[in-house]
């Protein structure tokens, strides 16, 4: 039995070692203050396996799209969310992950895990992480919401909504609220009306969650659009008085994968840091000490406490009934919709 | 010949590097550009070159475009008004009032901002115009009866941001164009008769007109194309064209259309300088 044990600790060694002489470094290409960068994250890394992690951050996808095609050999893991990894594996910026190399992918729900857009030609090229969704945020102590999405048009918050200046998402949430598929919106000068609609209401427009948090805590506004896991942050971290509202015309959902880099200097390192990701402790970590998103591990989601907002509000299966998930945007209707956007943006300035 | 064949070697050998640098820096970037606001797609992803006019033709046929484009104008015009109006006067008393250590001071309050970071410049009037801000309190403090004072989200905010980046250019042209007037020019009008109002509009206002045109030009060139101060005071009064061009190169990648819009900003820019040189060259001749 000691014997035993004696082996195993030196196999670990062994393994630790090998490791370390293989590589010593792996690059990670994230949004800043997303979970990869924690600094007790990276140290247990680092302390388990001898690597250490080294950071860049992109502040848009495009952003993120053009560091992989200009720095090629530059990155080993990269954050991309799954509506642009079937873009970036077909242009050749990540690499096929094989699924037995992530000792956690067995705990990952199925339904996030096995997701279509993660995969090209049979091949997996995004580890699924974390998911939330795009929905409304208010001010509990304000806002007493009635479970629709028109409380953005409602005249009681006049001058007092703000969204994220994002053409996407803006037209999606227009989309639900005319009652249309947000992935394939047929009425568009229907969406241009509902959004024309919110000149009144519209204070202004966000652009990070620190903005968020700034203009929320001088009372700039009541409502406004907002990504579930800031809002968990919001609320938990800084203690505002954030509520989250999953209308039922439906709330935009998101999924982000992380993937392998196609010149990656370090794939088994890589391969190493997603496992560590998605596994039980960094999850648990992450969403007690800072605030996360929902986890796509569907273990760790179940062994949250019952009071977490992730567990209270992204758990509650009759809120999350009438999710849409972001599907992939092609080039021309991304500049549609930046266009319709603009258009508006103008009109709201006159 | 020999002395001309070295003099011909001696400029070709000190202005070669500047005009080689001039080349790299800025000829082929912008003939980069060029080239692509006529293409179908930017220079990412895969697929075949193709000409094409509708980048161009965008412009005059959405409305929103020419409306922005006009928006950025009327903006550009506001802060080089603005400026003039206070940096004439500033220079002014630098130049003509105010002699030794005491200008030394002054000159270096005015360079002072262009010291710091301009986006740190504008987060700071932000921080300065919001509801109980700064400028909130000490209004309050004179007069506590008023409603607060909140001018964030505003273009008002916008040209407040924009005058105090770019002041500092109206303020050096027009004291370089000032500091060059001969004092005795002033004191021969003074000795005719001529009264102090008739002193500025008649002899001091014609002959900085050369700097107050250098300022305005500086400024209302990079003020049309500007895009984060409009984005980060203006709130919703922050649609621009220049937010719409960011936009193009940050949110789509679609360079095409970015270049196209810029160049016709370009156009109209140097359209601008056409019509007002003549205006300018009589005046300057009329000294």
């Amino acid at each position: 039995m000691r014997k035993a044990g004696f082996l195993a600790t030196a196999a670990l060694v062994t393994a630790l070692v090998a490791g370390q002489a293989a590589a010593e470094e792996i690059r990670v290409l994230n949004w800043q203050g997303y979970g990869t960068d924690e600094a007790w994250a990276t140290e247990f890394f680092e302390a388990q396996t001898s690597i250490t992690v080294v950071h860049d951050y992109f502040n848009s996808e495009q952003e993120m799209l053009t560091k992989l095609r200009t720095s090629p050999g530059a990155y080993d893991v990269v954050l991309i969310n799954s509506a642009f990894t079937q873009q970036a594996a077909d242009e050749g910026l990540i690499q096929a992950i094989d699924p037995s190399t992530i000792s956690n992918f067995v705990d990952l729900a199925p339904g996030l895990r096995d997701a279509g857009e993660f995969k090209l030609a049979g091949n997996l090229y995004g580890v699924a992480w974390t998911w939330g969704l795009t929905s409304i945020a208010y001010d509990y102590t304000e806002v007493e919401p009635t479970g629709t999405i028109n409380i953005l048009w409602d005249p009681a918050y006049a001058g007092r909504v703000a969204l994220r200046d994002d053409s996407v998402e803006n037209i999606y949430i227009a989309a639900l609220a005319t009652g249309q598929n947000m992935n394939d919106p047929q009425d568009l000068d229907a969406i241009r009306e509902k959004l024309r609609a919110l000149k009144p209401q519209l204070r202004t427009y966000w652009a990070s969650e620190d903005e968020w948090n700034k203009e929320f805590a001088a009372d700039t506004f009541d409502v406004a659009s907002y990504w579930s896991g800031s809002a968990s942050r919001s609320a938990k971290t800084f203690g505002m008085p954030v509520g989250f509202l999953i209308p039922a015309e439906g709330a935009i959902a998101w999924l982000d994968g992380l993937s392998i880099a196609a010149d990656a200097p370090n794939p088994e390192g890589a391969a190493q840091f997603i496992d560590f990701m998605v596994s039980a402790y960094h999850y648990m970590r992450w969403d007690t000490e800072v605030g996360a998103p929902a986890s796509a591990n569907a273990a760790v989601m179940n062994a949250l406490p019952a009071s977490a907002f992730n567990r209270q509000v992204l758990g509650n299966p009759a809120a999350t009934a009438n999710l849409q998930f972001m599907a992939p945007l092609s080039d021309e209707k991304r500049e549609l919709f930046l266009e319709i956007w603009e258009e508006t943006k103008a009109y709201y300035a006159e | 010949m020999r002395v001309e064949t070295r003099r011909r070697w001696a400029i070709f050998g000190l202005t070669g590097p500047a005009y080689l640098w001039l080349t790299i820096t800025i000829f082929l970037p912008l003939s980069a550009m060029l080239y692509f606001s006529f293409q179908k797609k930017g220079p990412f992803g895969k697929h075949a070159s193709e000409f094409t006019l509708k980048h161009y033709e965008a412009f005059f046929t959405k409305d929103y475009l020419q409306a922005l484009t006009w928006r950025s104008l009327e903006m550009g015009f506001h802060v080089t008004l603005l400026c003039a109006l206070i940096g004439f006067p500033a220079a002014y008393v630098l130049a003509k009032r105010i002699k030794g250590r005491w200008r030394e001071a002054l000159f270096l309050l005015v360079v002072l901002p262009f010291w710091s970071n301009a986006l740190v410049r504008i987060f700071s009037w932000t921080i300065v115009l919001r509801p109980d801000g700064i400028l909130d309190r000490a209004v309050h403090l004179v007069a506590p009866g008023l409603p607060p004072v909140d001018l964030t989200d505003s273009y008002t905010a916008i040209i407040i941001g924009l005058t105090h980046s770019y002041l500092p250019y109206m303020i050096l042209t027009c004291y370089l164009s000032l500091q060059a007037i001969d004092d005795s020019v002033i004191e021969a009008a003074r000795s005719l008769g001529a009264r102090a109002h008739t002193i500025l509009w008649r002899i001091i206002l014609p002959l900085a007109i050369p700097g107050l045109a250098a300022g305005s030009v500086l400024i209302f060139v990079p003020v049309i194309g500007s895009f984060f101060e409009p984005k980060l005071l203006g709130g919703t009064q922050g649609a621009m064209i220049g937010t719409v061009i960011e936009e193009q190169f940050t949110v789509v990648s679609n360079w095409p259309l970015g270049g196209a819009l810029s160049f016709i900003l370009l156009a109209i820019v140097l359209l601008i300088l056409a019509v007002s040189s003549p205006f300018l060259k009589q005046h300057m001749r009329s000294q």
